[in-house]
């Protein structure tokens, strides 16, 4: 037998995983389109232009070409910014808010032999048009149905705010690059790191290292905002109100349970703001998904209009659905 | 079969937090600091070939140092202890670093020999050095970060042969007390980083498991500060 490779990160599915994931993608796409979400789908290739102005991580796709015209052209990283661009092109007029779902996949950059994807299956949706906090209690709903749908019934939904230190630090009167490399610790979790490069700032006093310190380790049910409150400061006073609002909104849907406050979370992409979600299993050590309230990226594509969305890495769902299934000693579909 | 490690990163179901202990060079003073915050470690001294231990409310899994940040980012080990080098070598793992654990400290340096202008005669007439090292991505990082050509030559076993026997113009590598280099005629051209013992911890386990990781990491902040 000759073997062809395919390039690392790149995988075929074969019969027996291929089932168990239609099983997956169906339970999904079947939650979204009960809450009224409808499918969508866009294509893999775009033009580099346009995925740039997602901003950040994802303006940097890893794999641009030229097309036959000289075009430059680039593979997504994700879904959002191509719906984005999808509805100010096609749903600018449209009645809001709007529900789209899809299940598509993205490509990143690997690190060569960590077993990473370079393409993966995502599954999510975007709800355009409905602002904080009811929109993002939407989402969380929607989150949690599909969560239940997987058999994912212990997962955990981490809940934060993408604009606290960026606010904290720009009260603070840090700004330029020093921000910037503070909020890349904050994102790695480098707290070593982070609590030396606070303490070389000038006029940064040692209470509001502790401050930056301890904020981001505050994580738990809603006590964690009146602990967050303690702290003081105007960033934190306007980051736990918007956190409280979403709680109450969570509560009003009854699908607070299953939310965490989690002060510290910071996810890299470049275009959440406000509420922003990350989801794990206790079965798997990594995050499943995540997402958040992104209000300023449809700006970007000439339409103002507030937007929140998930998605969930379904390879890893599936790892975790195995998981799951085989500590409650049941069988695999 | 996905993006997990293979056969990795699944076997959190609960029961003790999962602690990473270091192996070689750390192991003594990592094990100090345990029986400091009440863990008795009398087990995992004594000669036993075990791997694994429970004490204290938490299962010890002892590793080589270098292998902390694989097991605590796939979430095989909830938390654990390791070098800042190994960190530095390792940064593209997911791990959070919760807490400078301050022993175990040492230089990341890079050293030539003494009196000899290897380094600079090939910067200066080659435009590019040859060095020599067990940490490639520290050393390149180092040196692109200050604008200069290397080869870095990665070698597994006593770094300090190859410029030696010229192999290498020089060396970067880890230093405690710089016997070793001064034995094998070698001085320190550049400090590079300072390295100490860090506590880290799996991502999920911070999160879901947030009172029993903070619970630790203030135990050990109070043995170690």
């Amino acid at each position: 037998m000759t073997t062809h490779p395919i390039p690392p990160g790149t995988r075929d599915i074969l019969p027996d995983e291929m089932r168990e994931l239609r099983h997956l993608h169906l339970a999904m796409i079947e939650v979204f389109e009960e809450r009224g979400y409808g499918e969508v789908s866009t294509p893999a290739i775009e033009y580099d232009e346009v995925l740039a102005r997602g901003g950040g991580r994802t303006a940097d796709s890893a794999y641009r070409f030229f097309d036959e015209r000289g075009d430059l052209l680039a593979l997504r990283s994700d879904m959002t910014v191509p719906i984005a661009r999808l509805v100010a092109s096609r749903f600018a007029e449209a009645e809001m808010p709007l529900r789209l779902c899809y299940l598509a996949n993205a490509f990143r950059a690997v690190r060569p032999q960590r077993g990473q994807m370079r393409e993966f299956a995502q599954a999510g949706v975007e709800l355009i048009g409905a602002p904080a906090p009811d929109g993002t209690a939407e989402i969380v709903e929607v989150l949690e149905a599909a969560l239940d749908a997987a058999g994912l019934g212990r997962a955990v939904i981490g809940l934060g705010d993408a604009d606290l230190y960026r606010q904290l630090l720009a009260e603070l009167g840090i700004e330029g690059e020093a921000r910037e490399s503070l909020l890349g610790r904050l994102a790695a979790h480098d707290l070593v790191g982070l609590e030396g490069e606070l303490g070389e700032l000038d006029g940064i006093g040692d209470e509001q290292v502790a401050t930056c310190m301890a904020l981001s380790q505050l994580r738990g049910g809603p006590e964690v905002l009146d602990e967050a409150r303690e702290l003081g400061g105007d960033a934190v006073e306007r980051a736990t109100a918007r956190l409280g609002e979403t709680l109450e909104a969570l509560d009003r849907r009854g699908v607070a349970d299953r939310v965490q406050i989690d002060l510290g979370l910071l996810r890299d992409l470049g275009y959440y703001s406000g509420a922003i979600l990350e989801v794990y299993d206790p079965a798997i050590g990594h995050v499943l998904g995540g997402g958040g309230r992104y209000d300023e990226l449809l700006k970007r594509f000439g339409l103002d209009l507030p937007a929140a969305g998930f998605a969930l890495y379904l390879e890893r769902v599936h790892v975790a659905q195995m998981e799951e299934e085989s500590r409650a000693g049941g069988e695999p579909r | 079969m996905s993006v997990e490690v293979a056969g990795m990163g699944r076997a959190k179901t609960g029961g003790p937090l999962k602690l990473a202990v270091p192996r070689g060079a750390l192991l003594d003073e990592t094990l100090d600091v345990l029986d400091a915050i009440g863990v008795d470690t009398s087990e995992v001294r004594s000669e036993s070939r075990s791997l694994i231990f429970e004490a204290g409310g938490l299962t010890l899994v002892t590793m080589r140092p270098s292998d902390v940040p694989t097991y605590v980012e796939a979430g095989a080990a909830d938390v654990g202890i390791t070098g800042k080098d190994v960190l530095l070598e390792q940064s593209d793992r997911v791990v959070y670093e919760l807490l400078d654990l301050g022993f175990g400290r040492c230089r990341m340096v890079l050293a030539g020999r003494r009196g000899d202008e290897a380094l600079g005669e090939s910067e200066r007439r080659l435009g590019m050095m040859r060095i020599a090292t067990k940490y490639p991505r520290t050393a390149e990082r180092h040196f692109e970060s200050t604008g200069r050509q290397v080869e870095v030559i990665e070698v597994k076993g006593s770094v300090e042969l190859a410029p030696l026997i010229g192999l290498a113009d020089g060396i970067v590598d880890l230093v405690a007390s710089g016997r070793t280099l001064e034995e094998n005629d070698l001085e320190v051209r550049e400090e590079i980083v300072d390295c100490t013992a860090r506590f880290v911890a799996n991502r999920v386990a911070h999160k879901l498991r947030a009172a029993e990781v903070d619970e630790l990491t203030a135990k050990l902040r109070e043995a170690t500060g």
